[in-house]
């Protein structure tokens, strides 16, 4: 062990700030992060020993316990219940003899939960030693576990066939599902690679911002700022260096449409960054992609050294004196929190993903303190379109203020999940008529994943838009057969409790007093004070440092407007103030220790 | 007008609120024109003999009798207040709240270096006249409805006095930095 970590260590040029992958290293080989390792990366690293730790604890896929032969992540989403996990949970324990949250005996298997792994339209799905299993059934489980205890291969374990487009190439084998169900400008498979390189090289990089500006894009990630204008204030900014992010980090639950980038498009993508340094005057570009898409890098990185082969990348690009850049794969370790950009960079810096205070934004101080564009997957592949169609075709495309189109995640109950490429102006209605959902049986649509808003019927003729409903593409639609506060509020209230990096009190505590006052209500304990201070409440969230925290209430918060008779139909009508005590509960476990009965 | 009636209990607590209260010296002869006393450990007056006005909360509650007691003073006074930081938050006791309750008694009753050898037998107190602990230490406001809060380990005596007498009279309360500084 220590000889293999001091060459993970030495791999990364005993550079402490690329702690993440020499870490990532480590988990991988030997299933844990050992105290022997945290004392060798520290001393080498010239770190203190609670400073590599705390990294490690920060992230869901480092653990400094041994972990199982086989670790068993089994997504617990909404739709992953929707979809019958339960019975695969159940399965699963029955088979492994153990339940969630330890290890066999025999230190074979490890059955853990994980939040949304972005397979949402083929759910229930667990990531089992890097690798991903969809759509499992109770039977299915058998079969994995049958070839666990067989000592198989995670590669070999595959009964079906792959699945469609690149998820057959030889460097992914996997059998993850694009579902593309339509496509447009951005996922138009006629796309060549090289030819913006070969266009902007002409340009200066001032007029490739000046059409970018001019196509009017903004951030596919959600939060929509306008590209052109960051790559303005990056170029414009003072520094030694600057550096183009790509935040693959795709963690809102529901949201897909990044992997089927990455895994149909990844030139594309990759072009898209080229066209940005060159924009921006930045010459190291750093892809930041989620762990739980850990079986598509060989293939990306296949892809980055046929790039550097054709001269795409690397140095003098196309033969453009001085224009240098070069990509590199970063990996998260499975924090929601690092899609935020400031926390991304922290992350990538190899320390825990907390968001920075800002300003300065990272177009000022980013990366190692430089000038720094982070932009979404899909943004830097519209980009490239944009620059080989210009601004004005781009703007064809959508509404004024929302121009172009938009890759939608759709999952829930519709007949046909997957990825659509839609311009922006859509109304719901609309959606949910190409997605084959039955428009009279549908309750609620999750617009924007947990951190959007849980929409009723009433709003189902508002446009897909930053001037309306603005989304980072999640749509998760849901029937009339569903519990909506347990199933989906308690669900995302849950997912950002566990999500939090702890740095604001406010979001390190108001998400569990909602979640008790849910609870609260759900167990018939509500009175009409605890609605209304939950709303009040929830308001405060709003004082977080980012966007996790801000919108950490949103579950409660929307579907409170939206829905507020299914609170009010739970709460008692006889009383106005109930603390929700429950005296017999609270001796439980006392009279279960000293063997007494609750005479109370 | 009759003068009002006041309540008071400590739960899981050390008296020291009350002890405050004492501290309000040779005002206690003024307070004793502007109230009467019921249940109170100040009377040794055990079980309330009538309805009260208001009823001073120290401690928070660690088991059922402090529940039972608490419920008994919801019912019996028209005002509750919790005195101090161990009714308002837990206080000190609430420190076991990080530690499931069977890990409490057994180290307190089997594995301790104190009993491990004195407790042969390998009993936890179990007679049926003991309170039973609860789960984790509550404040009063989890368990009823608390009308007010007086913060401090302990609230000072002025604050005691200061804040019973703007209830009584219904000035208002003024609350000068000295009397709510704790460092």
């Amino acid at each position: 062990m220590k000889s293999f970590t001091q060459k993970a260590i030495d791999k990364y040029g005993g550079n402490k700030t690329r702690l993440m992958d020499i870490l990532i290293a480590i988990q991988s080989e030997f299933g844990h992060i050992s105290r022997e390792s945290v004392s060798q990366i520290a001393t080498e690293l010239h770190m203190s020993e609670v400073d590599v730790e705390q990294t490690i604890s920060f992230y869901h896929f480092f653990t400094l316990e041994k972990t199982g032969k086989y670790s068993i992540y089994l997504n617990n989403s909404v739709v992953a219940n929707m979809m019958g996990r339960e019975e695969v949970a159940k399965a699963f324990e029955q088979e492994a003899g153990i339940k969630f949250g330890h290890i066999t005996p025999d230190g074979l298997i490890g059955l853990y939960e994980t939040s949304c792994i972005g397979m949402n339209d083929q759910e229930p799905a667990a990531i089992i030693n890097n690798q991903v299993f969809t759509k499992l059934t109770p039977f299915r489980v058998k079969e994995i576990v049958r070839d666990i205890k067989d000592g198989k291969d995670v590669n070999d374990m595959f009964s079906a066939s792959y699945g469609d487009g690149a998820n057959r190439n030889v460097l992914v084998r996997s059998v993850v599902t694009n579902n593309i169900r339509k496509i447009g400008p951005i996922l138009d498979p006629e796309y060549k690679v090289g030819e913006a390189i070969k266009k902007i090289i002409k340009l200066k990089p001032e007029e490739v911002i000046h059409e970018i500006k001019n196509s009017n894009i903004r951030g596919r990630g959600g939060a929509g700022f306008p590209t052109g204008l960051k790559w303005e204030f990056c170029r414009n900014a003072q520094g030694d260096k600057r550096y183009i992010f790509c935040n693959a980090d795709e963690g809102e639950p529901g949201t897909f449409k990044d992997r089927v980038i990455l895994t149909e498009l990844p030139r594309l993508l990759f072009e898209g960054m080229v066209v940005a340094g060159y924009a921006v005057g930045a010459e190291e570009g750093i892809l930041y992609i989620r762990y739980e898409y850990k079986y598509l890098e060989e293939y990306l990185e296949n892809i980055l050294q046929a790039a550097r082969d054709k001269n795409y990348l690397g140095n003098d690009i196309l033969g453009k004196k001085g224009f240098n850049f070069d990509i590199r794969v970063q990996f998260g370790a499975g924090a929601y929190v690092c899609g935020e950009e400031s926390a991304l960079i922290e992350s990538a810096e190899g320390k825990r993903g907390e968001p920075r205070d800002r300003p300065p934004f990272p177009v000022e101080k980013g990366y190692l303190n430089q000038p720094t564009v982070v932009n979404n997957v899909e943004t830097l592949c519209a980009v490239v379109k944009v620059i080989l169609h210009g601004g004005e075709w781009y703007r064809s495309f959508g509404t004024s203020e929302s121009t172009g189109t938009k890759l939608l995640s759709v999952s829930g109950d519709c007949k046909y999940a997957g990825v659509y490429e839609v311009a922006w102006g859509f109304s719901v209605n609309d959606i949910l008529d190409m997605v084959g959902a039955n428009p009279k049986k549908i309750i609620a649509v999750q617009v924007g994943g947990p951190s959007g808003s849980l929409i009723a019927q009433n709003e189902f003729s508002r446009i897909l838009g930053y001037e309306d409903l603005a989304t980072g593409g999640s749509l998760i639609i849901f029937d009339n057969t569903h519990d909506l506060l347990t199933e989906v509020v308690l669900n995302f209230t849950e997912f950002f409790i566990d999500e939090s990096c702890g740095s604001c009190s406010t979001c390190r505590i108001l998400p569990t007093i909602l979640k008790n006052k849910l609870e609260k209500i759900l167990n018939a304990r509500g009175v009409m004070k605890d609605i209304d201070d939950m709303e009040e409440w929830g308001q405060i969230l709003k004082a977080s440092r980012c966007g996790l925290g801000q919108t950490a209430a949103n579950p409660i918060l929307t579907s409170i407007k939206n829905f507020r008779h299914l609170y009010e139909e739970k709460i008692q009508k006889s009383k106005d103030y109930d603390t929700g005590f429950d005296l017999s509960k609270a001796v439980f476990e006392a009279c279960e220790v000293t063997h007494r009965l609750p005479n109370i | 007008m009759s003068k009002p009636i006041v309540a008071t209990t400590s739960l899981a607590g050390c008296f020291g609120c009350h002890m405050s209260v004492l501290d309000i010296d040779e005002r206690i002869l003024d307070l004793i024109h502007l109230v009467e006393f019921d249940k109170s450990p100040i009377n040794d007056i055990k079980h309330f003999t009538r309805k009260c006005d208001i009823g001073l909360i120290e401690g928070g509650c660690c088991n059922s009798e402090n529940v039972h007691v608490l419920k008994d003073f919801r019912e019996n006074c028209k005002i509750l207040i919790s005195v101090g930081e161990c009714a308002i938050m837990g206080g000190l006791p609430a420190m076991r709240n990080g530690i499931p309750i069977r890990e409490c008694l057994e180290e307190a009753y089997l594995n301790g270096p104190s009993v491990k050898e004195s407790n042969q037998i390998k009993i936890i107190p179990n007679d049926p006249e003991l309170p039973i602990m609860l789960d984790k230490v509550y404040p009063c406001h989890e368990v009823v409805k608390i009308d007010y809060h007086l913060p401090g380990c302990p609230p000072r005596a002025d604050l005691i006095w200061d804040a019973l007498v703007a209830l009584i009279t219904g000035d208002e309360l003024k609350l000068p930095y000295e009397v709510i500084k704790y460092d």
